[in-house]
């Protein structure tokens, strides 16, 4: 298995839309083969249509705002005493997180092919907001599938989608987490797709919606290496980009643009949710090497049991509490073009204390998850390695859980 | 010689009316259970879908979710499935089978592993619901070298020219979704349109057996009498439910219900 140079990861898939031979692919039903490929002959004409990604920058940069901030996090390079510390602030994207990036080219693809209706699923509630926002921002109607279990959990970003007039349709089945959630929206399409566009809100399911999801949050890396420039005026000898990784989408968009560096020079270190420290459940298949298995449409590895039944998973983090990981990132593991952990949720709440103490940075659960590794590397690094950790999301709507866990006051004092 | 799937049908139309199919989850509500289901219903029904149950369905809508739940719930594994069929093949009035679920499950016993373990049980058919054409090529073939039809699905969104392709490469039988839906769904489009698209795929491959499936009931089922065969699942699936919720036999229950469904297509 080998990765190419020169060519986008996102279309290094094969005919069938595997990469490395058996990461993705179309595990789908028959009804939905035809909006499928619908879909991937309008994206493949779309994305090298040069009106289109114009249309497409003008509402990144008027609307979700770019580039978003790139600041080193002085004190608390100075706390950790190692590498510097630097972050790429996403959070800062109209929203508060990434997930703007893959709302807005779904919305853009569907008013192009003249849907009316837009669906998606979320876990921790960002991929819904946003997709609420954009939907609404482009006249759009829209449902969101969201796990009775998420919808307690992230009320904040709840109240955000029905703000923006989206339907909220909790999910009861299974674990009533992302897993079920996006089940649920797969199903709503499989009934509706005439009428209906879907949304995937990672680079996970079939694999056009890997690559459209892997396309719109490369935005990130795009910023990221004309900031690098500005800052050190070249991509500084010794980077390490780390990134917290649930399907994957923010973590593949944080390192896209450097893919074809070497990775002595720029290396990747994705972080997975390892789950509470005395539970046996996690969400970090590729940390604990879970086998390879089908899950919503594309072949990953994912935590199963040995009959193929999916696993349930535990995570603080609704947004990384995902039983599969993205195909693309099962690629980069495999071509050892990234290197995978997990953190647990004690050590990334430590994290989430860390950084706020320290920075005027609110990270959510989701890259505080990131923080804990990398503040952990930084200790044993040399004062010239640059350390970037990707703050995909606000803690706004962890407010409840942090003030649970950590106690009101902490909350409130940021 | 014919195989059992062929036979079956050939037997329908000598009564002059369409197979039924019917469609139940292995293990539910328990082993012992859903092996006297498939028993009962035999004296009815023509040919046997059995439900392979799995906990991330893409395609099924809430009985047949809540059946598969249920099965699991109660520890039904891979092998336990073969177990049922095997049993249920030894029965003096037993039908062909055929299995229907995702691929992940025969992925994770390993393609090879399950076709043997099929042959050995006594499965004759596999329906898979995520692995389409032309992903299904290699397996296909494997299922027709092991003498087991691989069941091609076809839906309102198949293209004519995917349509002649499937087709040429499907086996004895085929399995047309009558509707954009999961399974369970009411049956949103008129009978008339379905049976249009039925016979467009009777033009295209006359000899093979072509099934409607997905939004077949007690009240449309007699709309489509002059089909190859009928399937019928959800509303089992949901009767299933019902007798556990009332404290009533299953067994019985769904056996009136086949009969009834077999009555109003004779």
């Amino acid at each position: 298995m080998k990765l190419k140079k020169g060519i986008p990861v996102i279309d290094q898939g094969d005919r069938l839309g595997f990469w490395g031979g058996k990461f993705g692919g179309n595990f789908v039903p028959e009804t939905l083969k035809k909006p499928i490929e619908d879909l991937e002959i309008q994206f493949n004409r779309l994305k090298n249509d040069k009106s289109f990604i114009k249309e497409r920058d003008r509402h990144f940069n008027n609307w979700i705002g770019t580039p978003t901030r790139f600041i080193k996090l002085n004190n608390l390079t100075r706390h950790i005493g190692g590498a510097q510390i630097w972050s790429k602030v996403v959070s800062d994207a109209n929203g508060g997180a990434h997930k703007i990036y893959n709302a807005t080219v779904h919305c853009l693809l569907a008013k192009r092919s003249g849907k009316k209706v837009i669906i998606g699923d979320t876990g921790a509630g960002y991929a819904g907001k946003m997709l609420s926002m954009a939907a609404k921002k482009f006249g759009l109607k829209c449902k969101i599938f969201m796990g009775a279990k998420d919808i307690k959990r992230q009320q904040p970003n709840v109240k955000a989608m029905k703000k923006n007039g989206a339907d909220v349709i909790p999910v009861y089945s299974g674990s009533q987490t992302l897993v079920d959630a996006v089940s649920e929206c797969m199903r709503f399409w499989v009934a509706n797709c005439d009428t209906t566009a879907m949304c995937v809100g990672s680079t996970v399911g079939p694999a056009v919606f890997v690559r459209i999801c892997g396309w719109s949050t490369s935005q990130i890396s795009r910023e990221l290496k004309v900031q690098l420039i500005n800052e050190f005026g070249e991509v500084p000898k010794k980077l390490k980009l780390y990134n917290c990784v649930g399907g994957g989408s923010s973590s593949f968009g944080f390192w896209n643009e450097f893919m074809d560096y070497n990775k002595k020079q720029v290396e990747f270190i994705g972080i997975e949710a390892g789950g509470p420290s005395q539970s046996k459940k996690h969400a970090a298949p590729l940390t604990y090497g879970s086998k390879i298995g089908i899950l919503h449409g594309a072949a990953q590895y994912v935590n199963q049991n040995s009959d193929g039944q999916i696993e349930e998973t535990e995570s603080i983090s609704a947004g990384l509490d995902y039983p599969g990981v993205s195909p693309l990132h099962c690629f980069l593991k495999d071509t050892q073009r990234a290197r995978y952990t997990a953190a647990s949720d004690e050590e990334a709440l430590k994290a989430y204390q860390i950084v706020t103490k320290y920075e005027n940075l609110r990270p959510s659960l989701e890259p505080s998850h990131a923080f804990s590794v990398a503040i952990k590397e930084a200790k044993k690094l040399s004062k010239d390695t640059i350390v970037i950790v990707n703050s995909c999301g606000d803690a706004y709507k962890d407010r409840g859980i942090l003030e649970k866990k950590l106690g009101k006051k902490y909350v409130k004092s940021n | 010689m014919l195989n059992p799937i062929n036979l079956a049908f050939k037997n329908a139309k000598k009564e002059n009316r369409p197979a039924l199919l019917t469609y139940t989850v292995a293990g539910d509500s328990s082993k012992k259970q859903s092996l006297e289901i498939l028993k009962a219903i035999s004296n009815y029904a023509d040919i046997l879908e059995v439900g392979v149950p799995h906990n991330t369905p893409v395609a099924d809508g809430g009985q047949i979710q809540t059946s598969a739940y249920r099965a699991i719930k109660n520890g039904i594994k891979m092998n336990d499935i073969f177990k049922i069929v095997s049993e249920y093949k030894k029965s003096k009035n037993s039908k062909p089978v055929i299995f229907m679920g995702y691929y992940n499950m025969i992925f994770q016993y390993g393609e090879n592993n399950f076709l043997k373990e099929c042959k050995k049980s006594g499965v004759n058919g596999l329906i898979v619901v995520d692995l389409p054409w032309p992903e299904n090529k290699i397996f296909s073939k494997k299922c027709k070298k092991n003498s087991i039809n691989f069941i091609q699905l076809l839906s309102p969104t198949t293209s004519n020219k995917r349509l002649k392709s499937i087709t040429r490469d499907s086996h004895d039988m085929i399995y047309y979704i009558s509707m954009l839906s999961t399974t369970g769904g009411k049956l949103k489009v008129s009978p008339k349109k379905i049976l249009a698209n039925y016979n467009k795929i009777k033009k295209v491959s006359s000899k093979k057996n072509c099934v409607i499936g997905f939004g077949i009931t007690e009240k449309t089922i007699s709309n489509f009498k002059k089909t190859d065969g009928l399937v019928v699942g959800s509303q089992i699936c949901k009767e299933i439910t019902r007798s556990l919720n009332n404290r009533q036999n299953p067994v019985i229950n769904v056996s009136k219900m086949v009969n009834k469904l077999k009555k109003k297509i004779s």
